[in-house]
């Protein structure tokens, strides 16, 4: 395991956790076969997953850390790092790709000097990529936060997050 | 509520709106209509309504369809059929329904096309349009038509009454009718429906299970989540058949945490099914029960493969296991399980209400009814479809699609996804069914169906599917975790230029090794898009290899951008579009590329309306 694969969260993090396993404890019973409907759950509310709510859930759902791991870093859906104020979601689908979509991720990644899966020094972006939003229609399809831009380039990607990046350094 | 009043009470829903006194605006409010812009459609609708102090009902409907048009408006006014209106915008979306409503001027020129009753002069009709005249509409037979998270809609359209049947008929009677209609797996596979159901009828068990598949997985196809966002309960009616004829009171949905309408939109409906008495205890007044677990997939693409999904839904990895024991004997904890893909079910529910001899009249002898795509890629008219089994592959690209987009030619369609293969356009007249798909080198797959034309690379794409394969190989068999691996460093040495002449016989060997020796059908069809594209596109290898040149200007070591200076006449857009600053010229001069500051991006060769920047 790298050393910076997972990342355990600060005392200011503490009462997010209680109120997150309170939460946990009224809807599971904490059998095995929760577990992942429990990972997806913390996930929701921290944004990722840290290396202690990992090991408490391991607990909770008495499987072994080695379980709780393998199946979380099994599946695309779960990170182990915060993300950025923003996510950037490109889909990579095979329409996408076909219609450019490698393009504008080529684009995002020297203008933000990130790799999928990255957050901007700032903590204003993460950049992700996608296997598919089954928006084929509209490739190439670009996610900013929960709105799905479809028919985009990457010109247009650029000016999206020019943006974004305006909207937060006004007040 | 027994079926009987349950018809009328919806009947009588479904009449009130169908001679509703005010304008009717329905909107496509479907994850596709969503993208393009519906949400601001829709927002202009109500304050349009507002403005102009007018009555009208709004109703958010699911996709119908021509996704290329979206974001989609029909208007119907009392007594006249739907007018759609496509591409709208917010201002256009005032503009049209003002008009209409209060000078009565439906704008033909803007108009794409009337559905129902009656016609309007200058706008063609829904079903005489090129691109829905050749489809035949049953698994999404109300889709884009219906409120879906109104199951009046649906049951005032024939929803339920499969059921209704079914469990007046012994199990035996209700497999034997999906046999009798010749129903295959539309999850890709295609083995038949009927068959299946009787395995696991057949295993002895007091507790049995039924799993709907709705972890679309293959990049490029959306027809499930478009079925489940437009016509849950299509679906839902189905997996209760099923559950009914195999003898099981639990199933699952299995669904992709990427997809979030459609779980709300099966959260709703299940809720709406436990009010109507279509749930758990005397579903319908008879002994049957049944109860439905959502479970959200967490990204995995093997996890559409049958044990590795039942494996995630214990809370284990997504990683599948030898069979036999098929899960028809022992599946999910052990117990008998039956597996059907979303469309299967929206299929099922169609043929218990309509009859299998009705189904059994559409498709071909092998392939029966009918099945749906997702048109995609490279195509004029991209959206979702429903074709009956055997029409011609050109039919589909060239009459539904309306062929490629403008002065392109179109190269070859992928159909299957990572598990299918490249079939060329020379192929037009190929019938699309399991089995002529299989022998073009092709799968059906679930249906996504993605066009690619000249300015697409064949190794870049067999390279895109390779990448997506390896990343989502599980690990646990050594000819798919090392086999892909290995397949994917040969293709990328191909596309950087430094492949050699002797890797297209190593790639293709490992490619027949991968297919015998995988565990699962990840790794046994892997190398299909490879396969494929090296029978028919093996000139396109040949250049990448021999001459160092990718011909469609795709794989950037290989070629590079230049000016026609024939062709250029200086107007600069060029040098606009271009964010490395490496174009070059005087206003009206021909102008020229900067090679060591050119990154190849292709905004220069997308703008130039001349055709003035070239591939070499």
């Amino acid at each position: 395991m790298e050393a910076s694969r997972f990342q355990s969260l600060t005392k200011e993090d503490s009462f997010e956790i209680q109120q997150l396993f309170m939460q946990i404890r009224e809807s599971f019973q904490g059998r095995p076969e929760e577990l992942i409907p429990v990972l997806q759950k913390a996930q929701k509310n921290l944004g990722y997953l840290p290396e202690n709510v990992l090991l408490e859930i391991a607990r909770f759902t008495k499987l072994s850390a080695a379980a709780v791991f393998g199946v979380a870093t099994f599946f695309e859906q779960f990170r182990f790092h915060p993300i950025g104020k923003h996510t950037i979601r490109v889909c990579r689908g095979t329409a996408c790709h076909v219609r450019g979509s490698h393009k504008i991720l080529d684009e995002i990644e020297t203008r933000l000097h990130l790799t999928p899966g990255e957050t901007s020094d700032d903590r204003l972006f993460t950049l992700e990529t996608v296997a598919c939003f089954g928006s084929c229609a509209l490739a190439p399809v670009v996610l900013v936060d929960d709105s799905v831009k479809g028919r985009m380039n990457p010109s247009e990607t650029l000016k999206t997050l020019e943006n974004i990046r305006k909207e937060n350094v006004e007040p | 509520m027994d079926y009987t009043s349950m018809k009328a009470k919806a009947s009588r829903e479904w009449n009130f709106l169908e001679n509703l006194p005010q304008p009717l605006i329905q909107i496509g409010m479907g994850t596709c209509g969503k993208a393009a812009g519906a949400v601001a459609v829709l927002d202009a609708v109500k304050r349009t309504l507002k403005k102009i102090h007018y009555l009208g009902r709004v109703m958010e409907v699911g996709c119908i369809g021509p996704c290329y048009l979206e974001p989609l408006m029909a208007v119907r006014k009392p007594g006249r059929p739907f007018i759609y209106y496509g591409n709208l915008t917010p201002e256009k979306t005032e503009e049209i329904l003002s008009r209409y409503i209060l000078e009565d001027d439906p704008s033909p020129r803007l108009a794409a096309c009337t559905l129902g009753d009656g016609s309007i002069e200058g706008i063609p009709k829904f079903n005489e349009l090129p691109m829905i005249r050749p489809q035949v509409r049953i698994a999404l037979r109300n889709c884009g038509l219906i409120d879906p998270e109104n199951i009046d809609h649906y049951i005032a359209r024939g929803g339920y009454s499969g059921l209704q049947r079914a469990l007046k008929l012994p199990p035996e009677e209700v497999i034997r009718e999906i046999k009798a209609s010749g129903l295959r797996g539309r999850g890709g596979a295609g083995f038949p429906t009927g068959l299946k159901w009787e395995f696991a009828a057949k295993t002895l068990s007091k507790t049995k299970y039924i799993i709907c598949n709705a972890d679309e997985g293959d990049p490029g196809a959306f027809m499930d989540r478009s079925l489940l966002e437009g016509d849950p309960h299509a679906v839902l009616e189905g997996l209760l058949i099923g559950a009914y004829a195999i003898g099981s009171a639990e199933g699952y949905i299995y669904i992709r945490a990427e997809y979030p309408l459609a779980i709300q939109r099966i959260e709703t409906a299940l809720e709406r099914m436990k009010t109507y008495g279509l749930l758990e205890k005397n579903i319908l007044g008879s002994r049957f029960q049944f109860q439905v677990h959502i479970k959200q997939g967490a990204g995995a693409f093997v996890c559409g493969e049958e044990t590795a999904l039942m494996a995630s839904i214990q809370g284990a990895r997504g990683m599948p296991r030898s069979r036999p024991p098929f899960p028809a004997q022992s599946g999910l904890w052990e117990k008998p399980t039956n597996i059907n893909n979303v469309e299967t079910f929206s299929n099922v529910s169609a043929i218990l209400e309509k009859g299998a001899d009705w189904y059994a009249g559409f498709g071909t002898e092998k392939s029966r009814g009918t099945k749906t795509f997702s048109l995609a890629g490279k195509v004029q008219r991209t959206g979702l479809i429903e074709v009956p089994m055997g029409i011609k592959l050109g039919e589909i690209i060239e009459g539904i699609g309306g062929g490629g987009p403008k002065g392109k030619k179109l190269k070859a369609v992928q159909t299957g996804g990572p598990s299918g293969g490249c079939i060329p356009m020379s192929h037009r007249d190929l019938p699309v069914d399991y089995e002529s798909l299989a022998a073009a080198g092709s799968i059906m797959g679930s249906g996504g169906m993605v066009v690619l034309d000249e300015d697409t690379c064949i190794p870049d794409i067999a390279r895109y599917f390779l990448t997506f394969t390896q990343s989502e190989s599980c690990g646990k068999c050594l000819p798919c975790r090392l086999g892909t691996k290995q397949m994917l460093d040969i293709l990328e040495d191909i596309c950087e230029g430094r492949g050699q002449s002797e890797d297209l016989e190593l790639l293709e060997a490992l490619c027949k090794t991968i297919q015998k020796g995988s565990l699962c059908g990840l790794g046994q069809t892997a190398p299909n898009p490879v396969l494929s594209t090296l029978r028919y596109f093996r000139s396109e290898y040949d250049a990448h290899v021999r001459d160092r040149k990718c011909p469609a200007g795709v794989c950037k070591p290989l070629f590079h951008y230049k000016v026609d200076k024939e062709k250029c006449n200086g107007c600069g857009v060029c040098v606009r579009k271009c964010q490395a600053q490496a174009i070059i010229g005087e206003k009206k001069e021909p102008h020229q590329i900067l090679q060591n500051k050119c990154v190849k991006c292709g905004e220069c060769y997308q703008a130039c309306k001349f055709q003035a920047i070239t591939i070499h």
